[in-house]
């Protein structure tokens, strides 16, 4: 059944750890790139929807830095991850139970690359993008993502 | 874990009979009368449709059922790989209570399943059922919010729960067919079916085919009010809309993950009121905020159909007494009932003036009490179990005292309307118990020398002085020693968690849970290993019995020890589902919810993944 092989899936897909040293071959963030924060994502968060800032609004379409936390991701090694305002404690991935918070950001990076530990502090470098778009191989419907995606570990949390 | 106990299931079968065949409903199903649900018989092999035999008490199944063949070649997994091959009738009905017995054998596949088919009173007992469910309801939470909320003196309460007055109780087992452990969606489906299912699944018995939206279903309660009466439905909860508990008033899938499907199959039942969080899954996929992955506009679809719509306390104030009322609250889970009462926390902030559970109840009460045919309303007390997992047991306790308060307003209106059935229930437990206080005052370096235990434990010092029936701090100095028999590693700081709701462990990138690191430096926080498997994050449920409690008419149903799916069985006695009648002046071409989405579901609806 679907439900039951999703988490057959889960232990199986995990159980391949990333070692540490990995990340380190992680391409610092530039500098050039305007810095964006979570809090700064939304212009007006209500019930019926979000409005993006005015802020994400004019940076579209260029380089920005954004840091927060990875999420649990689906495999050991991918071309993209979701970047959170605060470590998730489930994977909405994985989880049947689980689900993502409302303002998280997609990033794509321009080769698989293996992941950072959850609770680690990230700044991601990437192309600011706005607007639906869903993902061919994975169906993820996102609004607002980083594309050319590079990221560093700033630190522990 | 579960695939652990699909290996353990499957040498259980294999040491059997090599080539038994699945029949669906399960051996034991209790099935109302005159109610649609699919027939499906899985047998191990590819068989020719001229080699299965079927009867029904000795008569050929297609006489029996009334229905073609639905014979299926062959199933395959979601690889490709051939399962064997199967019988499917969708919206079978029986007409005449008794016991059934089923026969099914093609080759060397055999089996053979007895179901009861049950009949109700003729006349209902009841015009209006409000079932209430505490979700993860367990004796300890209703401990601790009695002693929280009305104090003790001597030994003796010094007030009482309006749940404590409900005169009939029964003690409930929660299983489900595929486990001892349970979880909201077979629990619920269980009291809304009148059949056991499994884990994550809804209005349907699990089959053996990858899509989730295909198994075979049953009727669920609201399909079987409206099949058989004018009475209005309606469901407050603080959880999202579509989580577990609501969706099984409506919902049929093998998956509860299914949550922009539920949208659409409560869409299609259009319970008059819908109160509770989860608008993200009814905005379309272009609205930021959206978790549809769909162009399907929700919001707007119930409101053609005539629905006002309320996105905070007090639209639903200018709402209230409308006939159809859809109030989202938040897009997700509403905050703990301490968060937006108290400390603020969560995402409060951002939603500043979210309805309560009791403001929701009673909103629902005015409107549905204006059918002269009478109503069933759920009431769910959400987060109770939200919050007992992560072990954030103070914010478990003022959910239940919130979840009380919503009793008690179902309490007054059965005062005012005797006609009415009060249930009070859980669907499952949590492994959490009260043992004492925690006494900042007693002498020690370590807190566990501050836990008092038997008579050092005297009573905890909660007050409740502007007298709103909740303890005006929950960070006392003797308050009380809640702990959980279960969890991940994790640091208890043995105190309540005043900054927000409690995360104990986080997800390593090796897919295991450890201790959250934010609670280390908490003074007096020590670290707890965990008891159950690393990739757990959080507590999980108890199978303990839950207790239910009722009041009315039909009440007297409830006693002794009962599964949950024979609390269907009072529910539909209360309002004489199985009775021999249509609705008389049904509107024209209203099908019933049943057909409707068989119907639907029929017509090949891409299962998500």
């Amino acid at each position: 059944m679907a439900a039951t092989s999703l988490v057959i899936d889960r232990r199986r897909l995990l159980t391949g750890a990333v070692p540490a040293a990995a990340l380190l071959a992680a391409r610092p963030a530039r500098a050039a790139a305007a810095s964006l924060t979570f809090e700064e994502l939304y212009g007006t968060i209500g019930v019926l929807g979000l409005a993006f800032s005015d802020k994400v609004k004019a940076l579209a379409g260029q380089e920005v830095a954004m840091r927060g936390f990875m999420a649990p991701p689906l495999k050991a090694e991918a071309a993209f991850f979701v970047l959170t305002a605060i470590p998730m404690a489930l994977c909405p991935f994985c989880s049947s139970d689980a689900d993502w918070p409302n303002d998280i950001v997609v990033v794509y990076l321009d080769r698989k690359q293996t992941f950072a530990p959850p609770a680690t502090l990230i700044e991601v470098t990437g192309r600011l993008e706005v607007g639906s778009w869903t993902d061919p191989e994975s169906g993820f419907v996102s609004l607002i993502r980083l594309t050319h995606g590079r990221f560093a570990v700033v630190g522990r949390l | 874990m579960r695939s652990r106990l699909l290996a353990l299931a499957a040498s259980v079968a294999l040491s059997g009979a090599a080539d038994a065949a699945t029949v669906m409903p399960l051996d034991r199903a209790t099935i109302l009368v005159g109610s649609p649900f699919d027939f499906k018989v899985e047998f191990e092999a590819k068989v020719k449709a001229d080699e299965v035999r079927i009867t029904v008490n000795g008569e050929d199944y297609r006489t029996a059922l009334g229905a073609g063949t639905g014979f299926v070649e062959v199933e395959t997994d979601k690889d490709g790989k051939e399962l064997g091959s199967a019988v499917l009738l969708r919206g079978v009905r029986i007409a005449k209570p008794g016991r059934y017995t089923v026969e099914a054998t093609a080759g060397n596949d055999r089996w053979s399943v007895t179901w009861e088919v049950f009949g109700t009173a003729d006349a209902p007992k009841a015009r209006n059922i409000i079932f209430l469910l505490g979700d993860g309801l367990s004796v300890a939470h209703r401990t601790a919010a009695r002693l929280m909320a009305k104090g003790m003196t001597g030994g003796k309460a010094n007030g009482r729960l309006a749940m404590d007055d409900l005169d009939r109780m029964a003690f409930i087992g929660t299983s489900a067919t595929d486990a001892v452990a349970t979880d909201s969606a077979n629990t619920m489906s269980a009291y809304m079916t009148g059949h056991k299912t499994a884990v994550n699944a809804l209005g349907v018995y699990a089959d053996r085919t990858p899509a989730s939206l295909d198994d075979p279903r049953v009727e669920t309660f609201a399909e079987a009010v409206r099949r058989q009466t004018r009475k209005s439905v309606g469901l407050v909860v603080t959880s999202e809309i579509e989580d577990a508990t609501p969706a099984a008033v409506v919902a049929h899938t093998r998956r509860r993950a299914d949550k922009a499907e539920i949208v659409e199959m409560l869409f299609s039942v259009k319970p008059e009121v819908i109160l509770g969080g989860g608008s993200a899954y009814f905005l379309p996929r272009a609205v930021p905020g959206s978790k549809r992955r769909d162009d399907k506009d929700f919001i707007a679809l119930f409101r053609e159909a005539g629905y006002a719509l309320a996105t905070d306390r007090d639209e639903l104030q200018a709402i209230a007494g409308r006939d159809r009322l859809l109030g989202l609250f938040h897009p997700g889970n509403l905050d703990y009932a301490l968060d937006r009462m108290q400390l603020k926390k969560g995402t409060v902030g951002k939603f500043p003036r979210q309805p309560g559970l009791v403001e929701m109840t009673r909103a629902a009460l005015d409107s549905l009490s204006r059918n002269p045919d009478g109503f069933f309303l759920m009431v769910e007390g959400s987060c109770i179990d939200k919050a007992s997992h992560p072990l954030d047991w103070e914010r478990a306790v003022f959910d239940t005292i919130e979840f009380d308060q919503a009793v008690a307003v179902a309490r007054q209106f059965q005062a005012a309307h005797p006609d009415t059935l009060v249930v009070v229930t859980g669907d499952h437990t949590h492994g959490m118990s009260v043992i004492g206080t925690i006494n900042d005052d007693l002498p020690g370096d370590e807190m566990r020398e501050k836990v008092g235990t038997y008579a050092a434990a005297g009573f905890p010092n909660y007050e409740d002085r502007d007298g709103d029936g909740y303890p005006d701090r929950v960070d006392v100095s003797r308050r009380l020693a809640l702990f959980g028999t279960n969890g991940p590693d994790h640091y208890e700081t043995f105190r309540p968690k005043l900054d927000g709701p409690f995360e104990p462990a986080l997800k390593t990138q090796g897919g295991t849970y450890v201790a959250n690191d934010k609670y280390k430096d908490v003074p007096g926080a020590v670290l707890v290993k965990g008891n159950i498997p690393k990739d757990e994050e959080s507590g999980v449920h108890a199978v303990d019995d839950v207790v239910l409690q009722a009041a009315g008419p039909g009440a007297e149903g409830f006693k002794g020890y009962m599964e949950e799916s024979d609390v269907y069985r009072v529910l539909a006695d209360a309002f004489a589902l199985g009775a021999t009648r249509t609705v008389a002046n049904s509107p024209a071409g209203q099908a019933s919810a049943g057909e409707a989405s068989a119907g639907k579901a029929s017509a090949g609806k891409t299962p998500s993944k």
